[in-house]
């Protein structure tokens, strides 16, 4: 008899070809925060290198005593979504300080980033429509470009004249058509190219979103991301973004200045029926957005080690995903080294994420390192190091360093 | 089955690892044993080829080559 699991079997036998000798990569247990960049793992000392945590604000004292007042003035939880019950005077705050971040008229704020692309991208975009979107788009692009019933069509990564060419194709007015990109891609860390993009846009009439989850805080001169730095925040109709990165809590927001935005609070069912955020979590992303817009010298540490992972890693011989991004991917050819290594730089105290296909852009294996401001010039020195030392004792790197 | 059934083969041709006879009854999934990556590049390459759109929501209803060529001919009409 058939079973409903049964359509998990390519899965389950993927998983299971994996050799893993020592610890799944899906399953690391975090057993005492030590600091933003160190973790006790399996009882060892680690420094955390794959967190995603920019700026290193988890353990801001000013966005803890935020956390810890809200907490003790509004209580564990909301209990309810934003249009009943779930609005408090924080989230109008919260919201009023990301549009003014980015200087638009409307922002709206959501209970995860995942749920940002899904209420935004997936009421905006209806049957009649069409979104052009970016191939490498994390996942909540995409499922969210399936909840709205638009055509879907994907253009090759990064390439605006690809983007022009399907465009063309379409033949349509651009009056219906939304085009949607990442600011920084996550798995290999490499930016979009946002001026050609926006002049494609425009040549077409179309509209863009761009989602900045992996940028804000980390690009531009006040941290809005890749559209503040190219120069293009005029140009672009949809900011979407985290505060599960650089802010470093939970929740996701959209800013616009389409006359229309604020309709989405009546429209968007991953707003309208889903708790709103906690008190505690609205009150810490209020005071971290005011430190990356107020405070750029986190920006400029984050940067200084980015490049000294970058050059690192380079000089030592290993072929990487990108330019210098606070995003730096390694490239492993084997699947099973790549597993291998990850599992011994884990052994050897430096966390990494452990990145394969179906989940990476262009089948890569990746073991995908992301910096934080946190992170002292010797931590980097040591995940060099032992990322250096293992790939070479594995014949990963054969070549001496130069 | 129309003319696009040639250059179908012709743009399958190099995905084709396993050698594997391709006729309009031939899978992607089981036949040609395509990952998804494949899939999608060669999608690129077939809207590039025949100067096409073939929107992400189509796919899950063309699981045979001969599917594929008539969503071709029906999309090549359509221009």
């Amino acid at each position: 008899m058939a079973d409903l699991f049964d359509k998990f079997e390519p899965m389950i036998r993927m998983r299971q070809s994996i050799v893993i000798e020592h610890a799944s990569p899906v399953d690391v247990v975090m057993e005492e925060i030590l600091s933003p960049t160190e973790a006790m793992i399996e009882g060892r000392r680690t420094i955390l290198a794959g967190t995603n945590n920019y700026l290193g604000l988890t353990f801001d004292p000013r966005c803890i005593a935020a956390a810890h007042a809200a907490l003790d003035a509004a209580g564990t939880g909301t209990t309810g979504s934003r249009v009943l019950n779930g609005t408090y005077t924080g989230h109008k705050a919260l919201e009023a300080a990301i549009a003014g971040l980015y200087g638009t008229d409307h922002c709206m704020v959501f209970s995860t980033g995942f749920l940002a692309n899904m209420a935004t991208i997936g009421t905006i975009a209806g049957k009649d429509d069409v979104i052009l979107l970016d191939a490498d788009s994390h996942a909540s692009i995409y499922d969210a470009c399936t909840m709205s019933g638009a055509t879907i069509v994907r253009f090759k990564h990064n390439d605006p004249d690809d983007l022009d060419k399907r465009l063309r194709r379409l033949g349509t007015d651009g009056g219906n058509v939304l085009i949607i990109v990442e600011g920084l891609y996550s798995m290999l860390g490499d930016k979009a190219p946002m001026k050609e993009l926006v002049a494609v846009k425009n040549k077409y009439g179309a509209s863009l979103m761009v989602d900045e989850a992996h940028s804000i805080g980390v690009f531009g001169d006040t941290g809005c991301g890749v559209v503040q730095e190219a120069g293009v925040m005029d140009d672009v109709e949809f900011v979407v973004g985290t505060f599960s990165k650089s802010v470093g809590t939970i929740g996701g927001y959209c800013v616009s200045n389409h006359p229309k935005f604020e309709i989405l609070r009546l429209a968007a069912r991953p707003y309208m029926f889903t708790a709103s955020l906690p008190p505690s979590v609205v009150a810490s992303a209020l005071q971290a957005v005011e430190i990356l817009k107020s405070e750029p010298q986190h920006r400029e540490k984050l940067w200084r080690n980015a490049t000294q992972l970058h050059d690192g890693l380079s000089r030592a011989g290993f072929n990487l995903g990108a330019d210098v991004s606070p995003v730096v991917a390694v490239k492993i050819d084997d699947r099973d080294m790549a597993v291998r290594l990850w599992e011994q730089l884990l052994i050897n105290g430096v966390y990494v994420n452990l990145a394969m296909p179906p989940a990476t852009p262009q089948g890569l294996n990746l073991l995908r390192c992301s910096l934080s401001a946190a992170h002292t010039p010797e931590q980097i020195a040591k995940v060099v190091d032992t990322f250096e030392r293992l790939a070479r004792s594995n014949s990963v790197l054969s070549k001496p360093a130069a | 089955m129309s003319n696009a059934l040639d250059d179908i083969r012709t743009l399958i041709a190099p995905y084709n690892k396993k050698g594997v006879a391709v006729t309009p009854e031939t899978t992607f999934a089981t036949d040609l044993e395509w990952d998804s990556l494949t899939v999608m590049d060669f999608v690129a390459e077939m809207e590039d080829h025949f100067d096409i759109i073939i929107p992400l929501n189509m796919l899950p209803d063309l699981e045979t080559v001969g599917q594929v060529v008539d969503a071709v001919d029906t999309l090549i009409e359509k221009k």
